[in-house]
């Protein structure tokens, strides 16, 4: 099974409720899908045993058969190359590695070669298999990462994908394929307007989901109306409290240090699995 | 990149960023947008925008955002080859030969090999954006689409509409709200603007972060200043990201205290400073002088 956690607004602890519920399952697979700011480790911890780059294909010019014809820059739909007269132009960060241009030449001039936009690392702690990808800071595209870093999935793991913010393609790439998704949300007016557009995204992919309220406070009523009023599971609650905020200030997953919230996390977990088993 | 305004005065491009999301850049431009004079405001942060229920605008143009192209297959004409399918590396053509828009990149290269020329690519609409009236200003910003891609396009869209608008009104700043991450959209926010604003959180993950995206910057360019939001949370941590900075000889140019008026005034659906008169402000205040010096 595979548990994804977003929620459009950034900030709201979805890396928080990610790697808690991680620990508190004891044995699961943590996928951080943030790559371009992963931070599951900084509260995690893993031994990271594997490190490798992560590459996408992009064409090279073989200039011995080029005749300048123009064709692969027509052809491509991301303005990645530019043909001069006598030389090529490639703006590999633009590529989208379709492979439009190598198949279309009609000289055979382009191969397709290996470019690192970043790095995927595995560990272990515990029970937890740990995957992350780091996107290079100056690289533009996420997605292709993102979908590096799911190619790990282990189907017969208890998965967990800690999202992107946002609700473009990278959020989108993360949490499509799952079978449930943890929306995670904070009672004020920005963190309920993501959480909407992120109910939409989750709808349109027709992933089951589910809300936690994080920094929730006794005058949330609002909110708390608002969810019953339209139908928003809400399966956990995590109050706003110092402790809990001192303790992500220095990387320390609150579970082990709080632990009557081992309990609230498998009871979310249980949550999921109801919701999910329903659902389909 | 840089533009004159009529007393010859270089106007400046600022843009506020953060890596980590939740760190409040929303608030902060929101301030800047009430203290700022002479200025036009824009949301980059087009896939989760919040500057606009600060700012109470009303809606004067509204554009729609054509952006990238999907495949649709016709059924009429379609002999189930599997040309297609087997050439698409984004796996968006079904067993049975219907195409998934979610997973549709938009290459065409299904269209341009499908021998039964069964294939076209349709123009998509991937959102919309918006020029608004505000009480602080004229007002730039975009909604998009649910689930689409292409927001750095979107983003570039409403950072040359804002910047136009400003050369128009002869305006001294524009003031960009921007994404969280570092990837293609915090990329079109950040490039050819004059300051980064980073504003960060004392904790591990806000440094963390707030470091990739002045690697970022630096990258690119552009000038940065740091503001640490919430600083009394975690003294320590804040006096970490300090010695950070000096270090990247960053100047710190405020540190902003744990408020519950931050929250309420935007409950109240208005900048902070707007709200409030304490030291908050008066901290909102020093950090805007501080950006125009």
């Amino acid at each position: 099974m595979i548990i994804s956690v977003a929620s459009g607004k950034g900030g709201t602890g979805k890396t928080t409720v990610a790697v808690n519920l991680a620990l508190s399952l004891e044995h699961a697979q943590l996928l951080d899908c943030d790559v371009e700011e992963p931070n599951a480790q900084i509260f995690l911890k893993a031994d990271i045993t594997d490190r490798k780059p992560a590459m996408v294909r992009v064409p090279e010019i073989d200039y011995a058969k080029c005749d300048f014809c123009g064709k692969c820059q027509e052809v491509c739909a991301y303005h990645a190359l530019a043909v001069l007269p006598k030389k090529v132009l490639l703006f590999p960060k633009m590529c989208h590695s379709c492979g439009a241009c190598t198949r279309l030449c009609p000289k055979g001039a382009i191969r397709e070669v290996d470019r690192s936009i970043g790095e995927i690392e595995i560990g272990q702690r515990g029970g937890i298999d740990f995957v992350q990808g780091k996107l290079a800071v100056g690289e533009t595209m996420a997605p292709p990462l993102i979908r590096q870093v799911k190619s790990h999935i282990d189907r017969s793991c208890m998965t967990i994908i800690d999202a992107p913010p946002g609700t473009s393609c990278p959020m989108v790439t993360a949490v499509k394929g799952s079978d449930f998704c943890i929306l995670v949300t904070e009672p004020t007016p920005f963190g309920m307007n993501d959480l909407h557009l992120a109910i939409e995204t989750v709808k349109k992919l027709g992933i089951p989901y589910g809300v936690v309220m994080n920094r929730a406070e006794p005058h949330d009523l609002k909110a708390r109306i608002h969810f019953k009023a339209n139908d928003i599971p809400v399966m956990l609650q995590i109050p706003f409290d110092r402790k809990i905020a001192e303790l992500y200030s220095v990387g320390i997953p609150f579970v082990e240090q709080l632990p009557e919230y081992r309990e609230k996390f498998l009871d979310l977990f249980k949550c999921v699995l109801g919701v999910a088993k329903v659902k389909s | 990149m840089r533009a004159w305004s009529c007393e010859g005065e270089i106007m400046k491009q600022i843009v506020v960023i953060s890596g980590k999301g939740g760190t409040g850049k929303t608030m902060l431009t929101g301030a800047f947008s009430a203290l700022a004079e002479n200025k036009v405001m824009a949301d980059c942060d087009v896939d989760a925008a919040n500057l606009y229920l600060l700012l109470d605008p009303s809606i004067k143009e509204r554009h729609p955002f054509k952006s990238g192209a999907f495949a649709k297959i016709n059924p009429a004409l379609c002999t189930r080859c599997g040309e297609c399918s087997a050439a698409c590396r984004f796996q968006a053509i079904s067993s049975e030969f219907a195409v998934s828009p979610i997973n549709c990149e938009g290459c065409g290269l299904c269209a341009r090999l499908c021998p039964e020329n069964a294939i076209r690519m349709q123009e998509n609409t991937a959102g919309e954006w918006f020029i608004s009236d505000t009480p602080y200003g004229s007002f730039v910003h975009a909604k998009l689409g649910i689930a689409e891609e292409n927001s750095g396009k979107l983003v570039a869209k409403v950072r040359q509409t804002a910047k136009e608008l400003a050369e128009g009104k002869q305006a001294d700043y524009v003031i960009v709200d921007g994404p969280p991450g570092i990837g293609c959209p915090v990329i079109a926010s950040l490039s050819g603007v004059d300051l980064a604003v980073v504003v960060t959180e004392p904790t591990l993950s806000g440094l963390h972060d707030a470091e990739r995206v002045i690697e970022l910057a630096a990258h690119f360019e552009v000038p940065v200043m740091m503001v640490i939001n919430k600083w009394d949370i975690n003294p320590e941590a804040s006096e970490k990201i300090e010695r950070f900075c000096a270090g990247q000889k960053i100047p710190v140019i405020g540190k902003i205290p744990f408020d519950r008026a931050v929250v309420e005034s935007i409950i109240a659906g208005r900048p902070v400073t707007e709200y409030t008169n304490g030291a908050l402000k008066t901290e909102m205040i020093r950090i805007w002088e501080a950006v125009k010096a």
